[in-house]
């Protein structure tokens, strides 16, 4: 994609030189974590089109769209609602993350134990690597947990645009007062950004547009429970990462046609993996591209991921938000009644999500828990040692590991990864 | 038929052969700066009909010998339960890393846990500390069982205790006090990665750092506990690995 986006790239001020340099390593580890699969879906072609293209040619439309007038918005997290966003003809995309990035620069604005995914998006915006931040007309901190919520004020002094949203922390009455008055609020935001009124048809063809994009997630992953499973773990999360990049609408056609396929070789009784691979559920931390590390150490350990329970995965779409209401105010409830009951471990209590995985252990037919966490995540790593308690009380065998975006541990992570697969094998 | 266990440790390679089921070799070599060449070496000469690789060189292994891998963590389980049939816990300490084991009765792995990415706690530590007292390995160990003084070393990071120590010399501290401080922080740590996973007895202590008596007395002592420790516990992943060997084919 190099030669025919450079100007574009230049335009927006990325460093040609470094984020070429990233471009190569991305490729590279596509090549070995993706491409050298074995019975990959044909379909997942249009995901590795995606990702040849993730700075290119979608960062091409988004530029498009922008000289038409509409506004770009980025986030990092799923409680910005990207029902709001779509009534306002606006993109919602996900900011860069998920790798190591002049990680010597970023540890000038933030400490060292930081988390790596505040760090790389940090680095990211540092080494002017990624094309979305650039691109964005607004990006949404969210105050989530105490690493994001302090280090997004020293990210306004490095972009502009930056609108913080408060988040409850209990889902206490007050709380959900708390969220519906930051929702509208960012409504308001929105609708100043991008010159639009929304109004109640707008808003209930947005919300149309992502539970659409939702369904076919869903779809996905009840495929997950056939056994053998039609689709690598490795894949799945794929799609379940480029749901915030790409165009959603095509995006949501893409997924459905992959179902699509998948349905037959499910129906044809055939995997990716023989019938006796032991099964596991990923739960934790998001996984942002290109962070691929455990899920490729699980698979190649021989065994499969059968499904995440994370915010990229089932924990982000789970719900889908009603669409019946006939008035802005009755659909911007039905927004907040979604999204207040995803079960993000800033929250506390916050048992939903012990029953969760439990739910999905039970439904994806699952041997086995590996629980991710990243280093300094305060809040996935508290609620790890419980939450691992909690399923080994019910005879689920756990693994609880604490990693970052290096990859000095790998060699750790595998012998723990492939004892934890003899063991449930 | 004969059936070879290769563990390739961080710090030194393990082979074991049996004859069916009779152990006839064991053998020990340094890793070196070339794994792959010692690996070959330790098994020059060496006439068996399956091979099983453990350890953390095991896929390098398998890529130039084509061999079978299991876990360290599964092979020290399956020999350590032959060693000592009924095996509840099974501690390894080993050159680079240290686990804690619970298997049920049957020498299966039921929960276990494995140091990070850091050398506190295992053997290259010892080795280290050893390396700034002046000992040799055998003398630290038995020399830390005569001192006459408590001394807490407060850094588990190696780098870190290593300066620690030498101010301790430089106060004039007694080198077997030293030694006895050095050993305990080390059985600090692995009695709490213990105490996560299993205490249940039998209690067996294997990897290299089994060699050391201090460790293993220090560690009865703080779990009141009985440990106990094969006769030559270094070889016992590759004697696991052996005998799995001989499982797959059956």
């Amino acid at each position: 994609m190099k030669g025919q986006h450079e100007k574009m790239w230049q335009g927006l001020g990325l460093d040609l030189g470094a984020h070429d340099a990233l471009l190569e390593v991305l490729k590279k580890g596509y090549q070995d974590v993706y491409l050298a699969q074995k019975n990959r879906p044909e379909g997942m072609g249009y995901l590795d089109f995606v990702m040849s293209e993730v700075h290119g040619l979608r960062i091409k439309e988004l530029i498009d769209e922008k000289a038409a007038g509409r506004k770009v918005i980025g986030s990092f997290c799923v409680f910005v609602p990207e029902e709001i966003v779509r009534a306002a003809d606006a993109t919602l995309v996900g900011l860069c993350t998920g790798a190591d990035f002049v990680t010597e620069e970023v540890e000038r604005f933030l400490p060292r134990n930081t988390c790596s995914l505040i760090k790389s998006a940090f680095g990211f915006k540092l080494g002017k690597a990624c094309p979305y931040i650039e691109a964005s007309d607004m990006i949404v901190g969210e105050n989530t947990c105490d690493g994001k919520k302090k280090s997004y004020e020293t990210l306004k002094d490095l972009v502009s645009g930056v609108y913080v949203m408060d988040i409850p922390q209990m889902k206490s009455q007050e709380g959900r007062a708390l969220l519906k008055a930051e929702y509208f609020r960012f409504k308001e935001a929105v609708e100043k950004l991008a010159d639009i009124t929304i109004d109640a048809d707008r808003l209930r063809k947005g919300i149309e547009i992502v539970n659409n994009k939702r369904k076919a997630l869903h779809r996905l992953s009840s495929l997950r429970k056939a056994n053998p499973v039609s689709v690598s773990g490795l894949d799945a999360l794929l799609v379940n990462q480029v749901q915030f990049y790409d165009e959603p609408v095509r995006f949501t056609d893409s997924v459905n046609k992959i179902c699509d396929e998948l349905e037959v070789r499910t129906g044809k009784g055939e995997g990716v993996f023989p019938e006796s691979t032991p099964r596991i559920l990923l739960s934790g931390c998001p996984m942002a591209v290109p962070n691929w590390k455990l899920p490729w150490i699980i698979e190649t350990a021989g065994a499969v991921i059968v499904g995440e329970e994370s915010c990229v995965g089932e924990r982000g779409v789970r719900n889908l938000t009603d669409s019946s209401g006939s008035t802005v105010d009755e659909l911007m409830e039905a927004i907040l009644d979604r999204y207040f009951k995803v079960d993000c471990a800033i929250f506390t209590p916050n048992p939903e999500r012990l029953d969760h995985i439990v739910e999905m252990y039970d439904a994806y037919q699952a041997d086995g828990v590996i629980h991710y966490s990243l280093q300094f995540c305060q809040p996935y790593l508290t609620e790890s040692i419980p939450v691992e308690k909690a399923l080994e009380a019910r005879d689920i065998p756990t693994l609880r590991i604490e990693t970052d975006y290096s990859l000095e541990d790998l060699g750790q992570l595998k012998t723990r990864v492939e004892a934890f697969v003899e063991l449930i094998g | 038929m004969r059936f070879a266990g290769i563990d390739i440790g961080s710090r030194t390679i393990k082979l074991v052969l049996l004859n069916d089921k009779r152990m006839v070799l064991n053998k020990r070599v340094d890793s070196g700066v070339d794994p792959m060449g010692r690996a070959k070496g330790i098994l020059d000469g060496v006439a068996y009909d399956r091979i099983m690789a453990t350890g953390y060189g095991r896929h390098l292994f398998e890529l130039s010998f084509d061999s079978p891998v299991v876990t360290e963590i599964k092979a020290y389980a399956i020999g350590a339960a032959a060693i000592f049939p009924g095996v509840r816990t099974i501690l390894d300490i080993g050159g680079q890393d240290s686990k804690a084991i619970a298997v049920n009765g049957e020498g299966r792995v039921t929960k276990f846990e494995m140091n990070d990415r850091c050398a506190a706690g295992t053997g290259k530590f010892l080795e280290i500390m050893a390396n700034t007292l002046g000992y040799n390995l055998d003398e630290f160990g038995l020399d830390a069982l005569r001192a006459a003084k408590d001394i807490r070393i407060s850094n588990m990071c190696t780098v870190f205790a290593e300066s620690e120590v030498t101010s301790l010399l430089a106060k004039g501290e007694d080198r077997q006090d030293i030694a006895l401080g050095l050993h305990r922080s080390v059985v600090r740590r692995v009695a709490g990665m213990l105490k996560r996973v299993s205490v249940e007895e039998p209690i067996v202590f294997a990897g290299g750092v089994a060699r050391n008596v201090s460790i293993r007395r220090l560690l009865e002592e703080i779990l009141e506990k009985t440990i106990m420790v094969p006769e030559n516990p270094q070889i016992v992943g590759a004697y696991g690995a052996a005998l799995l060997a001989r499982k797959k084919l059956s």
